[in-house]
Order: C-alpha cells, then sequence, then structure tokens
C-alpha cells in the first residue's frame, strides 16, 4: 500500500449515494480548485442508471449513476476509492466487491453497526489485495486542499475556517469521525492546519487502525507532525507504542486518549463507540495515556490541554526550521446554496404555483381547512368532500345530498353512449385502464354530456335579464345556438325521462326556491310546441338546479357562481360521475375477455 | 451494541441448538414453580443436579454459591434461599434473580476452550488444566490464532491437543473443531467453557460457559438467537429514566444513550456525539468534579425533534429534582458537526427547556452551551434569545471557543453557593 492514497486528482465512485455528501465533496473539490470534481460516477445498486445533477460552483454537472459497482468502475476505470453508504445490513457484499475490483484502491465504509465478523473478513480480504478500508461507522477524512471524503468536514464555511482549502503540516488520526472535526477546528486555530486526517471510525476492529495511517504517514514528506485522538477500549494505542519503540515512527506527535472518565462510572460501561467500552485496566485512557508519555508522545493532562500540547509541538518544529508554515490561500466564493440561503432568510423568491383546496403538509391532510379526521369521524360524505375540494366551504346536507344524485345519476347511462362505446372499444384493443376511461372521457363535450354550463349559463342569463320564455327561444333561434339542456334523442313529452322527474322533485321538496327550474319548464312548455321531443333534459335539469341551489343557498356572491358556471364546475360533475360508469365498462370487457373490435363494412358507406 | 454478554442458560441453549448436544438446562427465576418443573422434566427425578446463579459475574465456586450433586429438592432449597437475596461479588452488590440447574455430570477430567474474536482472526485457547486453576496452570494452555474466514486445521488442532493422552484427541479435537464453527455461525465474540468434559458416552458436555455476543450482527441472526436476552451488568439497576431512554434509543434509528451517574449530582450534560460525550464527562472528571456528575450521555445520529425533545426532558426533569438552594449547571456541549444541522436539533432541546423553565429557575439551573457545525448561527441565537425569554442564565458559545471551555464554568458555578 502506497503512503499516499489521495491527490488533487483522486476520483472516487460514491456507492447508495446521497445527494448531501455529493455536493459536499464537489463544494470542497471547487473550493481547493480542483480542475476535475472528485467524483466519477455514482452507484445506485440495482437502479437503471442514468444521471443526478449536483453543483460545481455556479455551474450545474451531471454525474453519471450506475445500477451497479462493475459497470461504473468498468466505464471509469480511474476511479480508484470507492466510498459506501450502504447500510450496515448491506455494507460487506458490496465492500467485498469493491474490494476484489482492480481498480479500485481503497473503500471507505461509513455505516455503524457492520458486524464483527463480516468487517474482520473485509480487512483480512484488503490485506492480501494490498488494498485500504477506513471505517466502518466513520465520516471518513480528507486530505486537505485535494479530497474529502463525503460529509467530513461539514459546510462550506466550515472548511475555510479550518484551512481544508489548502495543505497544511498536520498528519491527524481519531477514532471518533464526529470530534474529527473539532480537531480541524483546533489545528488551524494551532498550527498551519491539516495535511491529511482520517477517522478511523468507533469499532471494536475498524478496517484500519490509528498505527497504520500513522506508519503511512511516516512516508508523507509534507505532513511534519502527527496528532492522535485515541480512546479507551482496544490496544491500538499500545500499537502505537510499539512502533515508536521499534523506530517506525520518528515524526513528532502529540496524543490524547479519550475516556479517563472510566473510572467514576459504577459498573463497566459502553460508551457511544462500540470500541469504547471499560473493563480491563490495560485498555483504560489512563493506562494508555501512560504509556504513550512514558514512549515520548506528547501528552496533554486532559482535553482541554490538547490545544496547547499541539501549539507547543507546532512552535518547536517552526523554530527549529522543520516546519515553513503554510501560506494561507483565499478560496473562491462557493454559491450559498438556494435552500440553505432561505434557511439564514437571506433570500426570497415568488412561490412558481399557488394551491387553496388543502395541504397536506401538517400531521394529517386537511380539505379546506378541514382535518382528515373530522372528515372521517363525522361521516363526511362524497358531497360533502366536493362541496369542501371544489367549493371551499361546507355546503348544507340537503346541497351535498343533490350533488350526489346528480353523481349517482349522471354515473352511467348505458353502453351505447358515445363515451362508453369508446371506452369499450379501446378495452378491446386491449389498452390499459387508464387509457380506455380516458378514451371514453375524452369524447365528453358540447354535444356528449358537456350542456350542464352552457345550461346553466343561457337560463340563468335569460332569466335574471327578465326575458319571457318565448322571447329567450326565439333569441336564441337568431344567434343559430341550440339551446343546451334542451331537447333529447328518444325521450319525449309522452315518455319523460324518470331522472329528470326525480331530480325535479327532490328540488321542489328541498331546495329553498326552484325560480330558474321554474323559468326553464316555461321554456320547455314553448319549445314543446315545436316538437315532441325538445324537452328539459338531464343536463338541462341538473344545470338550472345548479343555479337555483347557489342562489338561493345564500353560500354565493354573484361574482362567484358566474365564475363557478364559466369555467366548468358543472361539467365537471358529469365528468366525475361518468368515471364511474366509464371504469365499470373497462372492466367489464377486460373481465369478458372481449377480442379486438372491427367495425363491419357493410355499415360504413364508401364514397368517392 | 457491539459485544454484550448472555446468561449461561442462553448460551447453552445456543450452543446445544448448533451442535445438537443434549444439555437439559432449566433457568430458574422468581416465576419458577418447582413442581410442574418436575413434571416437565421427568429426568430430575432420578438424576442428581448442580445449580447456580446466571448473572453474568464469574468466581462463583469461590463465592460458595454453587451446589453441585445434589437433588431437586436440596437445589430449590438453596435457590429458594438465595433468589431476591443481595450478593457481593467482587465489590458489587445486586439482587440474585436468575440461577440456572442442569445434570451433574460425573467427571475427572476438566478441560479449559476458549474462542475469542481479536483483531488478526479467533484466537482459540485449549488447556487440559480447567476448572477453578486454570490460571495457575497457564504453562498448560496452547493457543491458536484461526484465520477469520477459516477453521482451524487439522495440523492447528493436534498441536492445540498436543497434551491430551492419544484416545482423547481426536474427541477433543473435533469438539474444538465444530465449537469454532458454532462461533462463527452464532457471531459470538467470546466463548469459554471453563471447564468442559466428557460424559460418561464421550459426549462433550460444557460445565460453565461463558459467551459474548456481537449484537450489531443481531439483524442475520433473528431466528438462531431466539430473541436471547441481553442482562445489564450484575449490580447496575437501571433507574426507570435509563429505562426510558433505552426505550427511545431502541425505536429510532438514531443514538440516544443515558447513564445516571449520580441523582443528586449538580453537574448535568445533555451532549452531542459519541466521541464528544466522552470528552466532556472526563474533563469534569479530570478537573475533579467527578462526583457531582450527574449523568454520562449522548445523542446522535441525527435524532428528530420529537426525540430531541423526550431525550431532553428526561435530563432536565432529573436535573432539577429536589432543589437544594445550591446552584447547579447544565452543560449543552458538543464538537463542530459534520453534517448535523445544529439548529434543527436545539428546537427539541428549546421545547423542554421552555416546558422546565420554573424547575430550572427552582433548581438554581444555569446552562451552558458549546456548539458547532451546519447552521450553528442560527442554532446559537436561538439559545440566546431563549435565556433572555425564560429568565434562566444560558451562556453561549461557538466553535471560536474550545470545546470543553464551559466546563471550567460549570464548575465554577456549582462551587458559588
Amino acid at each position: 500500500m502506497d503512503a499516499r492514497i489521495f491527490s488533487k486528482d483522486t476520483q472516487a465512485l460514491i456507492y447508495n449515494f446521497k445527494a448531501n455528501p455529493v455536493q459536499r465533496m464537489l463544494d470542497f473539490d471547487y473550493l481547493c480548485r480542483r480542475d476535475k470534481p472528485s467524483i466519477a460516477a455514482l452507484v445506485s445498486p440495482g437502479s437503471p442508471g442514468g444521471h443526478h445533477k449536483a453543483f460545481f460552483g455556479s455551474e450545474e454537472i451531471l454525474l453519471p449513476v450506475y445500477g451497479s459497482m462493475e459497470r461504473a468502475s468498468r466505464e471509469n476505470p480511474h476511479a480508484d476509492v470507492m466510498i459506501n453508504f450502504a447500510s450496515f445490513r448491506s455494507a460487506y457484499p458490496s465492500t467485498k466487491e469493491a474490494l476484489e475490483n482492480v481498480n479500485i484502491r481503497t473503500v471507505v465504509i461509513i455505516a455503524e453497526g457492520v458486524p464483527e465478523n463480516e468487517i474482520r473478513e473485509l480487512t483480512s480480504l484488503s490485506r492480501k489485495k494490498g488494498k485500504l478500508i477506513i471505517g466502518p461507522a466513520t465520516v471518513g477524512g480528507v486530505q486537505a486542499g485535494a479530497f474529502k471524503i463525503g460529509n467530513t468536514a461539514g459546510t462550506v464555511d466550515n472548511i475555510v475556517a479550518c484551512k481544508l482549502h489548502r495543505p497544511g503540516s498536520v498528519g491527524f488520526v481519531s477514532k471518533s469521525g464526529g470530534l474529527s472535526n473539532e480537531m480541524y477546528n483546533i489545528l488551524a486555530r494551532t498550527t498551519d492546519g491539516l495535511y491529511e486526517g482520517i477517522a478511523v471510525g468507533g469499532d471494536a476492529y475498524p478496517g484500519s487502525t490509528l498505527l497504520g495511517h500513522l506508519l503511512r504517514f511516516e512516508g508523507i514528506p509534507e505532513i511534519k507532525m502527527n496528532v492522535v485522538l485515541g480512546e479507551l477500549g482496544g490496544r491500538d494505542e499500545y500499537d502505537i507504542v510499539q512502533a515508536i519503540r521499534e523506530g517506525k515512527i520518528k515524526k513528532p506527535l502529540v496524543a490524547w486518549v479519550t475516556g479517563t472518565c472510566a473510572s467514576i462510572f459504577p459498573s463497566e460501561v459502553q460508551f457511544g463507540h462500540a470500541g469504547a467500552k471499560s473493563g480491563k485496566e490495560a485498555e483504560s485512557a489512563r493506562a494508555k495515556n501512560r504509556a504513550l508519555k512514558e514512549a515520548g508522545v506528547v501528552v496533554p493532562d486532559s482535553f482541554e490541554g490538547f490545544a496547547k500540547s499541539i501549539a507547543g509541538t507546532y512552535q518547536g518544529l517552526v523554530s527549529k526550521g522543520v516546519i515553513s508554515p503554510a501560506e494561507d490561500v483565499e478560496p473562491p466564493e462557493v454559491p450559498t446554496d438556494f435552500k440553505a440561503a432561505v434557511k439564514q432568510g437571506k433570500v426570497r423568491r415568488p412561490s412558481g404555483f399557488l394551491s387553496t383546496i388543502c395541504d397536506d403538509r401538517g400531521e394529517e391532510p386537511t380539505y379546506a381547512g378541514i382535518p382528515m379526521s373530522e372528515v372521517i369521524e363525522k361521516d363526511y360524505s362524497i358531497g360533502d368532500v366536493i362541496s369542501l375540494l371544489w367549493f371551499k366551504r361546507k355546503l348544507p346536507k340537503y346541497a351535498t345530498k343533490f350533488i350526489e344524485m346528480c353523481l349517482v345519476i349522471a354515473a352511467d347511462h348505458g353502453p351505447c353512449v358515445s363515451g362508453a362505446h369508446n371506452t369499450i372499444v379501446a378495452a378491446r384493443a386491449g389498452k390499459d385502464l387508464v387509457s380506455c376511461v380516458a378514451s371514453g372521457m375524452l369524447t365528453i363535450g358540447p354535444r356528449f354530456g358537456g350542456a350542464i354550463d352552457g345550461a346553466a349559463h343561457y337560463f340563468r342569463d335569460a332569466c335574471d335579464r327578465g326575458l319571457a320564455a318565448d322571447e329567450f327561444v326565439e333569441e336564441m333561434k337568431k344567434k343559430g345556438v341550440r339551446i343546451p339542456g334542451i331537447g333529447h334523442r328518444i325521450k319525449s313529452a309522452k315518455n319523460p325521462d324518470r331522472r329528470v322527474e326525480l331530480l325535479k322533485d327532490y328540488a321542489k321538496k328541498n331546495f329553498p326556491s326552484t325560480r330558474y327550474l321554474d323559468y326553464a319548464l316555461e321554456v320547455e312548455k314553448y319549445t314543446l310546441q315545436k316538437a315532441n321531443n325538445l324537452i328539459l333534459n338531464v343536463d338541462g335539469c341538473i344545470g338550472v338546479l345548479f343555479v337555483d341551489l347557489m342562489a338561493s343557498s345564500e353560500a354565493f356572491s354573484d361574482e362567484e357562481m358566474k365564475s363557478i358556471i364559466d369555467i366548468g364546475y358543472l361539467n365537471g360533475m358529469f365528468v366525475l360521475a361518468r368515471s364511474i360508469g366509464l371504469i365499470g365498462h373497462a372492466l367489464d370487457q377486460k373481465r369478458l375477455k372481449q377480442p379486438l373490435y372491427r367495425h363491419p363494412w357493410d355499415d360504413v358507406k364508401y364514397a368517392k | 451494541m457491539a459485544r454484550k454478554k448472555i446468561r449461561e442458560y442462553d448460551a447453552k441453549m445456543l450452543v446445544a441448538r448448533e451442535l445438537g448436544l443434549d444439555l437439559r438446562s432449566i433457568q430458574i427465576t422468581a416465576e419458577t414453580d418447582f413442581q410442574s418443573l418436575a413434571e416437565e422434566h421427568p429426568w430430575l427425578a432420578n438424576t442428581r443436579v448442580v445449580v447456580k446463579p446466571d448473572m453474568l459475574f464469574g468466581k462463583r465456586g469461590k463465592n460458595n454459591l454453587v451446589l453441585l450433586n445434589t437433588t431437586l429438592a436440596d437445589a430449590e432449597k438453596f435457590v429458594k434461599e438465595r433468589l431476591g437475596n443481595e450478593a457481593e461479588i467482587s465489590g458489587v452488590k445486586g439482587p440474585l434473580t436468575h440461577f440456572i440447574m442442569e445434570p451433574f455430570v460425573p467427571h475427572e477430567d476438566e478441560y479449559y476452550l476458549s474462542i475469542l474474536s481479536t483483531r488478526e482472526g479467533n484466537s482459540v485457547s485449549f488447556s487440559t488444566s480447567g476448572g477453578m486453576d486454570v490460571e495457575s496452570d497457564w504453562g498448560k494452555m496452547k493457543t491458536a490464532t484461526v484465520p477469520v474466514d477459516a477453521l482451524p486445521d487439522e495440523a492447528g488442532l493436534m498441536e492445540l491437543v498436543s497434551e491430551l493422552p492419544e484416545d482423547k484427541k481426536k474427541n477433543a479435537s473435533g469438539f474444538i473443531k465444530e465449537c469454532c464453527q458454532a462461533f462463527k455461525n452464532l457471531d459470538f465474540t467470546l466463548l469459554e467453557m471453563n471447564p468442559f468434559t466428557f460424559d460418561a458416552e464421550g459426549n462433550p458436555f460444557p460445565l460453565d460457559m461463558r459467551v459474548e455476543l456481537d449484537d450489531t450482527a443481531s439483524f442475520k441472526n433473528m431466528k438462531k438467537w431466539n430473541g436471547v436476552e441481553f442482562p445489564q451488568p450484575f449490580g447496575r439497576k437501571l433507574y426507570p429514566e435509563e429505562k426510558y431512554v433505552k426505550g427511545l434509543d431502541e425505536k429510532t434509528g438514531a443514538s440516544l444513550k443515558l447513564t445516571v451517574l449520580n441523582p443528586r449530582g449538580r453537574i448535568w450534560t445533555m451532549v452531542a456525539g459519541g466521541g464528544a460525550s466522552v470528552i466532556y464527562t472526563d474533563t469534569v472528571a479530570d478537573l475533579g468534579f467527578g462526583e457531582e456528575l450527574g449523568n454520562y450521555g449522548e445523542y446522535s445520529g441525527n435524532p428528530n425533534e420529537e426525540e430531541t425533545y423526550l431525550y431532553a426532558k428526561t435530563i432536565l426533569d432529573l436535573a432539577t429534582r429536589e432543589p437544594d438552594g445550591r446552584p447547579r449547571a447544565l452543560l449543552i456541549g458538543g464538537g463542530v458537526a459534520n453534517f448535523t444541522d445544529v439548529a434543527k436539533t436545539f428546537k427539541g432541546i428549546i421545547r423542554a427547556l421552555k416546558e422546565c423553565r420554573e424547575k430550572l429557575k427552582e433548581a438554581r439551573v444555569r446552562i451552558y452551551v458549546r456548539r458547532g457545525g451546519p447552521n450553528y448561527q442560527t442554532g446559537l441565537e436561538l439559545m440566546k434569545g431563549l435565556g433572555s425569554e425564560l429568565g434562566v442564565p444560558i451562556e453561549v458559545y461557538g466553535p471560536e471557543s474550545s470545546m470543553t471551555r464551559i466546563v471550567p464554568m460549570a464548575i465554577d458555578h456549582v462551587k458559588g453557593e
């Protein structure tokens, strides 16, 4: 294994990637003025692949996404680091695959809670292959000015404040990933900053050890001194002591082992990290600090003195001329993320959409401000829900009952009407349910089912203007407009439409007033003189009764009524109602396995 | 997390099932009815038994807590005299609640076997001189390290059992190999049989067994482990608050930990991060105020607002109990976070602080905050504003101050009257 694992050209594959760490890596790259992003490709296991959009500075770039590690590596053979965001359940197979891949030299395992047997097997495999594992249970690490793993060192501000965008002279290794950032902060205040920092992770047997990285740092000439933050439990720190004794570690070392508090606990204690367990005296923080000190390592008396010890050692090396402090470098400005800026109250943006009928953001969805639990507990009917979502108000019970009657009555009108016919033909052509229903739906228009709005509009207008029924009919005739809602192909005065009778009866009994219906019936009297089938049909009846409902309920202003009619609310009623029937027809045809329909030749007059 | 000790009874059941051994161990607790035991296990009528506590502590023989070669009736008497009573083992006191009873196997030979998970592999040790005196006969111990992904080979096994007489080697080495397989299959981190023997029919019989499991592997072993219990160390009684937080922790993907050190302590901590929490605790102890420390605890792994609120409330409740007119301190600490949104995690804590406003005043609690990381400016501003709103003194520091700077401040505060 080489001493250097990262450089300004290192590129990584990110397995099971998350958008945030990807962006944080790219922001770091930009701050370091890297030529290329540090990510070659992303792996989203099992996905069909594609591209992921992210920012490199203010420019958006596309990162390729692959469904497998194998493919990602084949297409990006220069990427030699794999950062594994797989969960503790699946970290093993993906890490194994990466270790066995010829292109990959370093694997970082982020997950916490990878079983000990699995990580020990992986470690043994990595040794055989001469590769390096960082983690598990870590945030990763960073080589200042060159390459940053995932979420290490957090935000752009922090990276700059900790001078991580350019290399300093200090090597750092810790168990804890959480504290590594705190340490970068300390190093920036006490030295010329970090060169490379690695958090090996809090497990008992991490894939690489404190010592492993210290030995690596010996081979990196830019690193002039090392800092180690160990913790109680395990014997890793003794391995460092041994290596110092054997002369394998020569660079000055400042260290602190945390967990000196263990003695105040009533019984043995498992701290936050899996490896941090009290018990044996030799594995205690005190014993390990003592051993390090005896081996010549600079060890403070408490964590509070750590910064001072680091500063002292650093200053000593500066005055000896071993370190010539790294120059400060002005990093380029990274644009603030829009979300972050909004959070900080720095920017505002007009919204692109507006919605007023419902809200799904809170603990439970609301319909026009009414929480779902009330809708269910108080037995709101479909009519009530339509009144909330369409009219944005609670309408009286007689009104919502009427809405439901309209839905029931208009739900279906047999297989022969044009909409149902189209649905049936589509179903027999083997189309899916949505296509079949849409095929029928798209038939709804001025001639089929679409007369309700028109009827409401013309009858209301004429009635309000005080036109006599005959005057209205003649005026329409003059304009060349058929009166919507008048006339039926089959029904007539002698063979009345039962549906119309039912609606009229209900309205007469329940509506405070049926002024518009009465007017429409006057009109019907007049048209029937012209032809027997010019009756008020079901569309017309629903149309005028809706006008009556709105006007007599006093729940709507004049403006609102006009708008409701103009923008097609009432046709909405037909669309909703008939979708029930059309779905039925589509399912019926599929259930009956009806074959493709072909219209007979003899029913078509082929003309020149 | 990580290595957990399990009871001898569970350990024997796991090994017996995996190796197909007939171990016939019986667990005895306060609920055990000896009458129905005899009915359920007819062999008890004509077999002599061994009975001893099963509470994760060793040295039971040396503490006169093992009754050997006895009848069921005497075993019952032995257990009933001790069940629920306090025992003191190596300076730790606690009530005896669990016993294990099993057939007494007459034997002459006592062997020692242990398998221990180490970085390099599984360290297998065997000695022909097992039992209470294994340590005094350390010279007979043979140890070999087996690679993690392998079983011991024939040569290695023969070396381990080289001290045994020729006719016993095959049986013993076969058993050791099977134990290594079980160790791996069941995700053990420690298996110790001190001692084990072979019964009259030549079947291996562990007289005493210790097992530690790697509980991070529980997702792979739901069936094999069969609901095995992970008891607290002997003598460690959980406070209700500790139990409550344990419950919270088990329900979330985040980490919420609480250990009560001194319920009457005057310095309490609510620290983000497994690493930082240890350092805060260290620093209080290093500065000589360990005995005033109320708790150890940490929250990490991005708990949501509700979880943070419930966690904070539990600690505040402990910290403000029985006001005595003397000042107390609460450390809301943490390092410079890598990716945790500081303002977001503070929201739950702030909600809890607001609710406990009166109690905080009564207990004269002064709050010290130190934190850095994403969105920390907003988080710290929220905390600063809260101080004046609640009328509770809150001192707030960011990454420009050292992480533990607030510890000496808190100590100075509790030293005052």
